[in-house]
């Protein structure tokens, strides 16, 4: 193979980026997959996925009515988090919570009104349905802060119900009002950006060897650098658009706060998408089919990128060979950068290991991709 | 009518040898899902174990060492060190290498002798909100566990948590008895969209599917000598799945295989019916490609896999009621953890029969249409 010199390198790349430019205009699926798939997602995502549960329907069963009961009943009613279904008695209230009509049961004994003072016995009663541990806590959550907040109001008019020796006064830093979006959103950007880079990346060279036009390439005076070069450059610019377009939406459309500064997103970005990029490249080139590539891209991308990146399932509570796994998961230190710069600002301590890592596996993609790629043509 | 079945028996052999002659092929269908599982099962959890926290204790009294005692004593917790200013505080949040910093004042002991309410300051790194909902609830825990302590040493009654809660069908709320589950309807959906999804795309740019219009074979025909490989392996996967489950990971397992197997039966026709719908519409396989995503990261989204529908907009609800996994997921956990039969499912398998049925006269319809 020939090279030539510098200005005929240059030459030579931007004549190949721009036939990849045409193709890529002429099939509409990669402008389609860098701009209307992000939008979709997000807007799909944005507005479905939330873990805060509100106005869950909750049947209330009173077994004597007394005005201790019903101020209780009434705090619940103007809970945002409640929609109180009343049943008269615990048999047909159970047979709701089976239905599924309800997700749990708060059950107000005889003793409401008695026990209250003594607390000599358990006063209410919850069931909930365990199914969907998540809620099930949230609900328990949620009805323990609401009977809290009914005795310190009773405090407060004077009748002193009980006495905690320690209370407990939780701060919550960079997300007070614990919104689950503002750090899904984030989140999603990630698992999105991972898509893209795959999807865009994953098929281009495998048609290439499908086709032959590889070979005829490989007959040129072009390497393999350029050809890269300019497999690369194209979608890069197409994937930067479409991170454009999620970080527009998630700041305005889902009022995500950014603190950080758009420099450090700009840098970590690119360098996520440089890797996501030479991941569908390297899964392009080991298939060289577009069938396997395309399963591949399936199965190692989206999946790893939903589960294992800490965008839902925080990586804390993983056991220690499951964190180990998703140190190999670039999404998940693109998670974290994220999550920090739109939360918390830009934190040195978070953001340069994290892109370091990044630059790493960037790197290594494209050294794998370069001997792999010439392995292929011998 | 022989003819007719030996005909579909050889375009579904000619369809097996596509899928998995080719070496990389077979092990992309057969080993991740596995592995998947496996790996899935134990990430895809809301409990906390282990979690690193610092202590910023100002009071030198004995009832700070015993609250901190409790900490320290938690599974749920491990010390990464002590500090002592609100600097490092940050330092340490903002890096995240603490999720919870405690911090008790210098009055802490003084004010409990004193017999007024002494004040415990949790500092929690809200940037996972959902993490930091359930850090509180052990926080809060722990620090009823020492209030009844302290109450009964000093002679106080201590008085009984006003609320008992009782969880059914999960009695210690276990994310993974409720994640497991669902796992093996995500990854069932994934096997048989990878099955039909670039299928129909591969031979019509080959040029191979006109050939086969040609034959004497009808539009249905061609259509289960697609699905009936698709069938089989995901029938065999999805046992190998449900085995892992309940085996590995003790799932219980409480309903009938009737209502399992009906279950991934119907699941499994309208994940090939979907993905050969997609197939048949596009013209490349990077397209359909595209289709296959489109279609598989909203359904697994939009499935309550991880998040309740019941938390989503109503127009978001509605649109969920395409989602053949959203069907799928609620027969997996009714039938493992509620033990259902058959006959409560029947609206799951009437919903799932119907997406199948609809997307395969759809994909039927798309294959002769593109000759036209």
């Amino acid at each position: 193979m020939t090279s030539g010199g510098f200005s005929e390198r240059i030459v030579r790349i931007r004549a190949l980026v721009f036939k990849e430019s045409l193709q890529i205009i002429r099939d509409p699926s990669s402008l389609a997959i860098a701009i209307i798939l992000p939008i979709l997602l997000l807007l799909i995502f944005g507005y479905g996925v939330s873990l805060d549960a509100r106005q869950v329907p909750i049947a209330v069963v009173q077994d004597s009515r007394t005005p201790a009961s019903e101020g209780f009943v009434a705090g619940l009613r103007h809970s945002p988090w409640f929609t109180p279904e009343f049943y008269p008695d615990i048999h047909t209230a159970v047979a709701a919570l089976k239905r599924q009509d309800v997700e749990g049961i708060l059950w107000l004994r005889e003793n409401f009104g008695r026990s209250i003072n003594s607390f000599r016995n358990h006063a209410v009663h919850v069931v909930v349905n365990g199914v969907d541990d998540n809620t099930a806590r949230l609900v328990e959550g949620y009805l323990t802060n609401t009977w809290q907040t009914w005795i310190l109001q009773r405090n407060l008019r004077g009748r002193q119900l009980s006495f905690q020796p320690v209370g407990l006064d939780v701060r919550l830093w960079f997300n007070p009002d614990s919104r689950s979006r503002d750090f899904l959103v984030p989140g999603l950007i990630a698992v999105i950006m991972t898509l893209i880079g795959a999807l865009l990346t994953s098929m281009v060279i495998a048609r290439e060897w499908e086709r032959g036009t590889l070979e005829s390439l490989f007959s040129t005076p072009v390497t393999i650098g350029e050809i890269l070069i300019s497999k690369f450059v194209p979608y890069f610019v197409l994937g930067m658009m479409g991170m454009g377009l999620s970080v527009i939406m998630g700041h305005y459309l889902f009022e995500v706060p950014l603190r950080g500064t758009m420099t450090t997103l700009l840098v970590t970005s690119a360098l996520f998408l440089t890797t996501a990029l030479g991941m569908g490249l390297v899964i392009s080139t080991v298939s060289k089919n577009q069938f396997v590539a395309g399963q591949i891209a399936i199965v190692f991308t989206f999946l790893p990128a939903f589960i294992l990146s800490g965008f839902i399932f925080d990586i804390h509570s993983m056991p220690l060979f499951i964190r180990v796994i998703t140190h190999i998961i670039p999404a998940s230190y693109f998670v974290t950068i994220l999550q920090s710069v739109f939360l918390a600002g830009d934190i040195p301590g978070v953001i340069i290991p994290n892109s370091v890592a990044l630059f790493f596996f960037s790197a290594f993609l494209f050294i794998v991709l370069v001997k792999i790629s010439k392995k292929r043509i011998m | 009518m022989k003819y007719l079945l030996i005909r579909i028996l050889r375009l579904a052999q000619k369809e097996f040898l596509a899928l998995l002659r080719d070496k990389k092929s077979r092990m992309v269908l057969i080993v991740p899902p596995l592995v998947q599982l496996i790996v899935f099962s134990y990430a895809a959890t809301f409990d906390l174990n282990h979690i690193s926290y610092a202590v910023w204790n100002e009071d030198s009294g004995e009832y700070s060492r015993q609250l901190l005692a409790r900490f320290s004593g938690s599974t749920n917790f491990q010390l990464l060190r002590s500090v002592d200013s609100e600097k490092e505080v940050k330092a340490l949040i903002d890096n995240r290498k603490v999720l919870l910093v405690v911090h008790l004042r210098s009055t802490f002991s003084r004010d409990l002798l004193r017999g007024t309410p002494g004040t415990v300051e949790a500092i929690v790194d809200g940037r996972q909100s959902n993490t930091a909902m359930i850090l509180m609830g052990y926080v809060q825990t722990i620090v009823q566990g020492y209030n009844d302590e302290f109450a009964s040493l000093h002679g106080v009654t201590p008085p009984i948590a006003p609320i008992e809660l009782r969880a059914w069908y999960n009695p210690n709320l276990k994310s993974r008895w409720f994640i497991v589950p669902g796992i093996v309807g995500l990854l069932t959906l994934v096997v048989s969209l990878l099955v039909t999804a670039l299928s129909v795309a591969r031979e019509r740019e080959d040029g191979t599917f006109d050939q086969l219009l040609v034959t004497p074979l009808a539009p249905i025909e061609i259509i289960l000598g697609k699905i009936i490989p698709g069938f089989v392996i995901g029938f065999a996967e999805s046992t190998a799945i449900v085995l892992v489950a309940t085996l590995l990971f003790h799932v219980p397992l409480r309903g009938t295989l009737l209502a399992l197997y009906l279950g991934i039966f119907l699941f499994t026709l309208s994940g090939l019916g979907v993905g050969l719908m997609i197939s048949s519409l596009v013209s490349t396989q990077q397209q359909g490609l595209l289709g296959a995503f489109l279609f598989l990261v909203p359904a697994i989204i939009l499935s309550g896999f991880a998040t309740p529908i019941a938390n989503m907009p109503q127009l978001i609800q509605d649109l969920t009621l395409l989602n053949p996994l959203r069907y799928f997921l609620v027969i997996l956990r009714e039938v493992f953890l509620q033990g259902a039969g058959v006959f409560l499912l029947l609206p799951e398998y009437g919903a799932l029969a119907g997406i199948g049925l609809l997307s395969l006269i759809l994909a039927g319809h798309f294959f002769r249409k593109r000759i036209g």
